[in-house]
Protein backbone atom coordinates (compact mmCIF):
# COMPACT_ATOMS: atom_id res chain seq x y z
CA UNK A 1 0.00 0.00 0.00
CA UNK A 2 1.89 3.03 -1.02
CA UNK A 3 -0.33 5.21 -3.48
CA UNK A 4 2.63 8.38 -2.90
CA UNK A 5 6.26 6.36 -3.38
CA UNK A 6 9.01 7.74 -1.42
CA UNK A 7 6.16 8.87 1.26
CA UNK A 8 6.56 8.00 5.34
CA UNK A 9 2.72 9.22 5.78
CA UNK A 10 0.18 10.16 3.00
CA UNK A 11 -3.33 10.27 2.91
CA UNK A 12 -5.69 9.84 -0.09
CA UNK A 13 -9.44 11.48 -0.91
CA UNK A 14 -10.12 11.77 3.35
CA UNK A 15 -13.54 12.85 3.70
CA UNK A 16 -15.11 13.94 7.26
CA UNK A 17 -18.37 15.43 7.83
CA UNK A 18 -19.98 17.30 11.42
CA UNK A 19 -22.89 17.87 11.06
CA UNK A 20 -24.38 19.13 7.65
CA UNK A 21 -20.52 20.42 6.59
CA UNK A 22 -18.05 18.52 5.40
CA UNK A 23 -14.95 19.48 7.14
CA UNK A 24 -12.59 17.27 4.91
CA UNK A 25 -13.70 16.90 1.22
CA UNK A 26 -11.56 14.86 -0.89
CA UNK A 27 -8.09 15.93 0.75
CA UNK A 28 -5.31 14.28 0.11
CA UNK A 29 -1.60 15.15 1.53
CA UNK A 30 2.30 13.19 1.94
CA UNK A 31 5.16 13.84 3.50
CA UNK A 32 8.57 12.32 3.54
CA UNK A 33 10.98 11.19 6.29
CA UNK A 34 12.79 14.69 7.46
CA UNK A 35 10.27 16.90 5.55
CA UNK A 36 8.50 19.89 7.29
CA UNK A 37 5.58 20.67 5.71
CA UNK A 38 3.19 23.60 6.77
CA UNK A 39 -0.55 23.18 6.72
CA UNK A 40 -2.60 26.24 6.19
CA UNK A 41 -5.72 27.90 5.35
CA UNK A 42 -8.25 30.01 6.99
CA UNK A 43 -10.29 29.01 10.34
CA UNK A 44 -12.52 26.53 9.93
CA UNK A 45 -10.94 25.26 6.47
CA UNK A 46 -10.61 21.51 8.21
CA UNK A 47 -6.58 21.88 8.87
CA UNK A 48 -6.88 20.69 12.11
CA UNK A 49 -8.86 17.70 11.13
CA UNK A 50 -6.79 17.14 8.51
CA UNK A 51 -4.01 16.98 11.32
CA UNK A 52 -6.18 14.85 13.48
CA UNK A 53 -6.94 12.59 10.75
CA UNK A 54 -3.38 11.69 9.43
CA UNK A 55 -2.42 11.54 13.59
CA UNK A 56 -5.00 8.46 14.15
CA UNK A 57 -6.73 10.84 16.63
CA UNK A 58 -10.16 10.31 14.63
CA UNK A 59 -10.89 8.26 11.69
CA UNK A 60 -12.23 9.51 8.40
CA UNK A 61 -15.37 8.64 7.30
CA UNK A 62 -13.72 7.33 3.92
CA UNK A 63 -10.08 7.43 2.59
CA UNK A 64 -6.79 6.26 3.42
CA UNK A 65 -3.93 7.02 5.36
CA UNK A 66 -0.79 5.29 4.58
CA UNK A 67 2.02 4.54 7.35
CA UNK A 68 4.23 1.90 7.19
CA UNK A 69 2.91 -0.35 5.03
CA UNK A 70 -0.56 -0.12 7.30
CA UNK A 71 -3.57 1.83 6.74
CA UNK A 72 -4.71 4.45 9.69
CA UNK A 73 -8.09 4.91 8.38
CA UNK A 74 -9.24 0.86 9.13
CA UNK A 75 -6.99 0.09 11.95
CA UNK A 76 -8.45 -0.69 15.33
CA UNK A 77 -8.90 1.97 18.05
CA UNK A 78 -6.46 0.32 20.08
CA UNK A 79 -3.30 -0.15 17.61
CA UNK A 80 -4.13 3.36 16.67
CA UNK A 81 -3.31 4.58 19.98
CA UNK A 82 -0.42 1.81 19.98
CA UNK A 83 0.94 3.69 16.82
CA UNK A 84 0.72 6.79 18.19
CA UNK A 85 2.77 6.40 21.16
CA UNK A 86 5.69 5.16 19.57
CA UNK A 87 6.14 6.94 16.35
CA UNK A 88 4.59 10.35 16.42
CA UNK A 89 5.34 12.81 18.67
CA UNK A 90 2.79 16.22 19.58
CA UNK A 91 2.74 19.80 20.37
CA UNK A 92 -0.27 21.75 20.88
CA UNK A 93 -0.79 25.53 21.03
CA UNK A 94 -1.10 25.52 24.52
CA UNK A 95 1.85 22.68 25.74
CA UNK A 96 -0.54 20.49 27.67
CA UNK A 97 1.45 20.03 30.24
CA UNK A 98 0.34 17.69 32.90
CA UNK A 99 0.52 20.61 35.64
CA UNK A 100 1.34 18.41 38.86
CA UNK A 101 4.53 17.14 37.49
CA UNK A 102 8.17 18.66 37.15
CA UNK A 103 8.76 19.51 33.95
CA UNK A 104 11.45 16.97 33.59
CA UNK A 105 8.55 14.18 34.45
CA UNK A 106 6.70 16.00 31.99
CA UNK A 107 9.10 15.15 29.23
CA UNK A 108 9.95 11.59 30.25
CA UNK A 109 6.43 10.51 30.81
CA UNK A 110 6.34 9.29 27.16
CA UNK A 111 8.61 6.82 27.71
CA UNK A 112 7.78 5.73 31.07
CA UNK A 113 4.15 4.83 29.49
CA UNK A 114 5.64 3.12 26.79
CA UNK A 115 7.39 1.02 29.58
CA UNK A 116 10.86 2.94 29.94
CA UNK A 117 12.56 2.56 33.19
CA UNK A 118 12.47 5.67 35.26
CA UNK A 119 15.96 6.24 35.52
CA UNK A 120 16.69 5.90 31.54
CA UNK A 121 13.78 8.10 30.92
CA UNK A 122 15.07 10.63 33.36
CA UNK A 123 18.32 10.59 31.35
CA UNK A 124 16.75 11.11 27.76
CA UNK A 125 14.35 13.27 29.39
CA UNK A 126 17.18 15.49 30.84
CA UNK A 127 19.52 15.73 27.28
CA UNK A 128 16.38 16.93 25.21
CA UNK A 129 15.46 19.07 27.93
CA UNK A 130 19.20 20.22 27.17
CA UNK A 131 18.88 20.40 23.77
CA UNK A 132 15.30 22.58 23.67
CA UNK A 133 17.56 24.67 26.51
CA UNK A 134 15.50 24.27 29.09
CA UNK A 135 17.33 21.90 31.55
CA UNK A 136 16.94 25.02 34.45
CA UNK A 137 13.62 24.38 34.73
CA UNK A 138 13.71 20.62 35.15
CA UNK A 139 12.44 20.34 38.75
CA UNK A 140 9.62 23.15 38.17
CA UNK A 141 6.04 23.04 37.48
CA UNK A 142 4.37 23.97 34.64
CA UNK A 143 2.74 26.87 35.62
CA UNK A 144 6.25 27.72 37.45
CA UNK A 145 8.03 28.62 33.90
CA UNK A 146 7.46 31.21 30.84
CA UNK A 147 5.14 30.38 28.40
CA UNK A 148 7.90 30.18 25.98
CA UNK A 149 9.78 27.48 28.19
CA UNK A 150 6.47 25.73 29.04
CA UNK A 151 6.52 25.14 25.25
CA UNK A 152 10.17 24.24 24.32
CA UNK A 153 9.32 21.29 27.90
CA UNK A 154 6.31 20.49 25.16
CA UNK A 155 8.28 20.16 22.10
CA UNK A 156 11.31 18.02 24.42
CA UNK A 157 8.46 15.88 25.34
CA UNK A 158 6.96 15.47 21.56
CA UNK A 159 10.82 14.39 20.81
CA UNK A 160 11.73 12.44 23.60
CA UNK A 161 10.06 9.29 22.14
CA UNK A 162 12.17 9.55 18.69
CA UNK A 163 8.79 9.86 16.91
CA UNK A 164 9.04 9.30 13.03
CA UNK A 165 6.36 12.07 12.60
CA UNK A 166 5.44 15.12 14.83
CA UNK A 167 2.48 16.65 14.77
CA UNK A 168 2.50 20.46 15.74
CA UNK A 169 -0.82 22.31 16.09
CA UNK A 170 -0.33 25.97 16.46
CA UNK A 171 2.57 25.55 18.32
CA UNK A 172 3.68 29.11 18.55
CA UNK A 173 0.09 30.44 18.70
CA UNK A 174 0.52 31.49 22.59
CA UNK A 175 4.02 32.84 21.95
CA UNK A 176 5.36 36.03 21.45
CA UNK A 177 7.57 37.00 17.70
CA UNK A 178 10.85 35.90 19.84
CA UNK A 179 9.63 32.78 22.01
CA UNK A 180 7.80 31.87 19.08
CA UNK A 181 10.76 31.89 16.31
CA UNK A 182 12.64 29.91 18.69
CA UNK A 183 10.86 27.02 19.19
CA UNK A 184 10.78 26.88 15.42
CA UNK A 185 14.43 26.53 14.81
CA UNK A 186 14.58 24.12 18.00
CA UNK A 187 12.19 22.06 16.39
CA UNK A 188 13.04 22.14 12.64
CA UNK A 189 16.43 21.88 13.69
CA UNK A 190 15.59 18.65 15.75
CA UNK A 191 13.76 17.26 13.03
CA UNK A 192 16.36 17.30 10.65
CA UNK A 193 18.91 15.83 13.20
CA UNK A 194 16.38 12.95 13.83
CA UNK A 195 15.19 12.83 9.96
CA UNK A 196 11.70 12.91 11.73
CA UNK A 197 9.09 14.40 9.67
CA UNK A 198 6.77 17.57 10.96
CA UNK A 199 3.09 18.10 9.62
CA UNK A 200 2.64 21.95 10.97
CA UNK A 201 -0.57 23.30 11.19
CA UNK A 202 -0.03 27.25 11.45
CA UNK A 203 -1.74 30.34 10.18
CA UNK A 204 1.32 32.63 10.69
CA UNK A 205 3.39 32.66 7.57
CA UNK A 206 6.79 33.48 9.26
CA UNK A 207 6.12 30.16 11.28
CA UNK A 208 5.69 28.47 8.09
CA UNK A 209 8.41 29.70 6.58
CA UNK A 210 10.58 27.24 8.52
CA UNK A 211 8.93 24.10 6.74
CA UNK A 212 10.07 22.74 3.53
CA UNK A 213 6.71 23.46 1.70
CA UNK A 214 3.42 24.05 2.22
CA UNK A 215 -0.36 23.34 1.44
CA UNK A 216 -3.54 25.20 1.77
CA UNK A 217 -6.89 24.23 2.93
CA UNK A 218 -9.57 25.45 2.33
CA UNK A 219 -12.88 24.48 2.33
CA UNK A 220 -11.92 20.41 3.31
CA UNK A 221 -9.61 20.31 0.03
CA UNK A 222 -6.26 20.57 0.05
CA UNK A 223 -3.90 22.65 -2.82
CA UNK A 224 -0.27 22.11 -2.60
CA UNK A 225 1.43 24.96 -3.57
CA UNK A 226 4.45 22.94 -5.22
CA UNK A 227 2.18 20.93 -7.00
CA UNK A 228 3.31 17.53 -5.66
CA UNK A 229 0.51 15.60 -4.41
CA UNK B 1 22.31 57.07 0.22
CA UNK B 2 23.34 60.75 0.61
CA UNK B 3 22.43 60.57 4.25
CA UNK B 4 23.93 56.96 5.04
CA UNK B 5 27.36 58.60 3.44
CA UNK B 6 27.30 61.38 5.33
CA UNK B 7 26.69 59.58 9.08
CA UNK B 8 29.36 57.49 8.10
CA UNK B 9 31.72 60.57 7.67
CA UNK B 10 30.42 61.27 11.47
CA UNK B 11 33.02 59.14 13.26
CA UNK B 12 36.31 61.33 11.29
CA UNK B 13 37.43 61.84 7.44
CA UNK B 14 37.21 58.87 4.98
CA UNK B 15 38.54 58.31 1.56
CA UNK B 16 35.92 57.09 -1.17
CA UNK B 17 37.26 53.28 -0.74
CA UNK B 18 37.35 53.37 2.78
CA UNK B 19 33.82 54.47 2.51
CA UNK B 20 32.74 51.75 0.65
CA UNK B 21 33.79 49.21 2.24
CA UNK B 22 32.14 50.56 5.49
CA UNK B 23 29.02 50.80 3.80
CA UNK B 24 29.63 47.39 2.20
CA UNK B 25 30.01 46.07 5.58
CA UNK B 26 26.97 47.90 7.47
CA UNK B 27 24.34 47.81 4.75
CA UNK B 28 25.49 46.21 1.31
CA UNK B 29 24.14 42.79 2.15
CA UNK B 30 22.94 41.98 -0.93
CA UNK B 31 23.87 44.63 -3.14
CA UNK B 32 27.34 46.51 -2.54
CA UNK B 33 27.96 49.59 -3.64
CA UNK B 34 29.68 50.05 -6.88
CA UNK B 35 32.84 52.75 -6.71
CA UNK B 36 31.06 55.40 -9.29
CA UNK B 37 27.78 55.54 -6.66
CA UNK B 38 29.95 56.71 -4.10
CA UNK B 39 32.36 59.17 -6.11
CA UNK B 40 28.88 60.91 -7.57
CA UNK B 41 26.98 60.95 -4.06
CA UNK B 42 30.54 62.61 -2.82
CA UNK B 43 30.58 65.13 -5.62
CA UNK B 44 26.92 66.26 -5.15
CA UNK B 45 27.70 66.69 -1.16
CA UNK B 46 30.64 68.52 -2.01
CA UNK B 47 28.66 70.81 -4.06
CA UNK B 48 25.45 71.25 -1.36
CA UNK B 49 28.62 72.17 1.24
CA UNK B 50 27.87 68.81 3.51
CA UNK B 51 31.35 67.55 3.25
CA UNK B 52 34.59 69.27 2.82
CA UNK B 53 37.58 67.35 1.26
CA UNK B 54 40.31 67.60 4.14
CA UNK B 55 43.29 66.36 2.20
CA UNK B 56 44.56 65.04 -1.07
CA UNK B 57 46.96 62.49 -1.61
CA UNK B 58 49.33 61.17 -3.98
CA UNK B 59 48.47 57.95 -5.26
CA UNK B 60 51.51 57.03 -6.22
CA UNK B 61 51.72 57.29 -9.72
CA UNK B 62 47.82 56.55 -9.95
CA UNK B 63 45.06 59.07 -9.68
CA UNK B 64 44.79 61.60 -6.07
CA UNK B 65 42.70 59.95 -3.47
CA UNK B 66 40.72 62.60 -1.73
CA UNK B 67 39.57 62.51 1.87
CA UNK B 68 36.40 63.48 2.54
CA UNK B 69 35.10 65.39 6.01
CA UNK B 70 31.99 66.04 6.65
CA UNK B 71 30.72 69.85 7.23
CA UNK B 72 28.64 71.29 10.01
CA UNK B 73 25.93 71.74 7.84
CA UNK B 74 26.33 68.16 6.94
CA UNK B 75 26.11 67.22 10.84
CA UNK B 76 22.83 69.52 10.97
CA UNK B 77 21.47 67.44 7.35
CA UNK B 78 22.29 64.06 8.89
CA UNK B 79 20.71 64.77 12.37
CA UNK B 80 17.42 66.35 10.62
CA UNK B 81 17.00 63.66 8.45
CA UNK B 82 17.26 60.81 11.17
CA UNK B 83 14.84 62.83 13.48
CA UNK B 84 12.42 63.02 10.22
CA UNK B 85 10.07 59.86 10.69
CA UNK B 86 9.75 58.04 7.10
CA UNK B 87 6.29 58.16 5.12
CA UNK B 88 4.55 54.98 5.95
CA UNK B 89 3.81 53.43 2.23
CA UNK B 90 -0.01 52.82 2.04
CA UNK B 91 0.84 50.50 -2.06
CA UNK B 92 -3.31 51.45 -2.40
CA UNK B 93 -2.54 51.29 -6.23
CA UNK B 94 -0.17 48.40 -5.94
CA UNK B 95 0.49 46.79 -9.04
CA UNK B 96 -0.85 43.10 -6.60
CA UNK B 97 -4.23 45.09 -6.53
CA UNK B 98 -4.24 45.79 -10.71
CA UNK B 99 -3.89 42.12 -11.48
CA UNK B 100 -6.93 41.24 -9.45
CA UNK B 101 -8.94 43.75 -10.72
CA UNK B 102 -7.18 42.61 -14.54
CA UNK B 103 -8.34 38.98 -13.63
CA UNK B 104 -11.67 39.57 -12.44
CA UNK B 105 -12.92 42.11 -15.36
CA UNK B 106 -11.19 39.73 -18.32
CA UNK B 107 -12.55 36.43 -16.60
CA UNK B 108 -9.49 35.25 -15.45
CA UNK B 109 -8.89 33.03 -12.31
CA UNK B 110 -8.42 36.05 -9.41
CA UNK B 111 -7.93 32.98 -6.95
CA UNK B 112 -5.43 31.29 -8.75
CA UNK B 113 -3.44 34.47 -8.90
CA UNK B 114 -3.23 35.25 -5.45
CA UNK B 115 -2.18 31.39 -4.44
CA UNK B 116 0.08 31.71 -7.12
CA UNK B 117 1.19 34.98 -5.52
CA UNK B 118 1.38 33.77 -1.82
CA UNK B 119 3.58 30.95 -3.02
CA UNK B 120 5.76 33.22 -4.23
CA UNK B 121 5.97 34.93 -1.11
CA UNK B 122 6.00 32.11 1.47
CA UNK B 123 9.60 31.09 -1.39
CA UNK B 124 11.00 34.32 -0.57
CA UNK B 125 10.56 34.26 3.37
CA UNK B 126 11.79 30.63 3.35
CA UNK B 127 15.07 32.13 1.86
CA UNK B 128 15.33 34.76 4.15
CA UNK B 129 14.15 32.45 7.09
CA UNK B 130 16.97 30.10 6.04
CA UNK B 131 19.70 33.34 5.54
CA UNK B 132 18.52 34.14 9.08
CA UNK B 133 18.92 30.75 10.43
CA UNK B 134 22.74 30.73 9.23
CA UNK B 135 23.37 34.47 9.22
CA UNK B 136 24.76 37.19 12.20
CA UNK B 137 22.53 39.41 14.57
CA UNK B 138 22.42 42.15 11.45
CA UNK B 139 21.24 39.70 9.39
CA UNK B 140 18.59 38.54 11.74
CA UNK B 141 17.53 42.04 11.66
CA UNK B 142 17.48 42.79 8.51
CA UNK B 143 15.36 39.37 7.44
CA UNK B 144 12.99 40.07 9.90
CA UNK B 145 12.28 43.89 8.72
CA UNK B 146 11.24 42.08 5.28
CA UNK B 147 9.22 39.09 6.89
CA UNK B 148 7.44 41.34 8.99
CA UNK B 149 6.54 43.25 5.65
CA UNK B 150 6.01 40.03 3.60
CA UNK B 151 3.69 38.62 6.03
CA UNK B 152 1.67 41.46 5.92
CA UNK B 153 1.60 41.25 2.54
CA UNK B 154 0.49 38.15 2.49
CA UNK B 155 -2.21 38.79 5.28
CA UNK B 156 -3.90 41.36 2.84
CA UNK B 157 -3.61 38.71 -0.23
CA UNK B 158 -5.81 36.33 2.57
CA UNK B 159 -8.48 38.74 2.74
CA UNK B 160 -8.83 39.87 -0.73
CA UNK B 161 -9.32 36.02 -1.61
CA UNK B 162 -12.19 35.97 1.10
CA UNK B 163 -13.55 39.00 -0.58
CA UNK B 164 -12.79 37.84 -4.30
CA UNK B 165 -16.68 37.61 -4.64
CA UNK B 166 -17.14 41.06 -3.50
CA UNK B 167 -14.48 42.81 -5.32
CA UNK B 168 -15.92 41.50 -8.59
CA UNK B 169 -19.27 43.01 -8.37
CA UNK B 170 -18.03 46.40 -7.60
CA UNK B 171 -15.15 46.27 -10.51
CA UNK B 172 -18.42 44.80 -12.33
CA UNK B 173 -16.70 42.26 -13.29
Amino acid sequence: MSAYPGSLLWAQDLRKVYGPTPALDGASFSVRAGEVVAVMGPSGSGKSTLLHCLAGIISPDSGSIGYGGQDLATMSDARRSALRRSEFGFVFQFGQLVPELTCTENVALPLRLAGVGRKEAQRAALEWMARLEVAEVGDKRPGEVSGGQGQRVAVARALVTSPRVIFADEPTGALDSLNGERVMQLLTDASRETDAAVVLVTHEARVAAYSDREIVVRDGKVRDMAGTV
Amino acid sequence: MGHTLLGLLESGPRHGYDLKRAFDEKFGHDRPVHYGQIYATMSRLLKSGLVAIDGVESGGGGPERKRYAITEAGISDVGQWLGRPEKPQPYLQSTLYTKVVLALVTGRSAAGLLDTQRAEHLRMMRILTDRKRGGDFADQLICDHALFHMEADLRWLELTAARLDRLAKEVGA
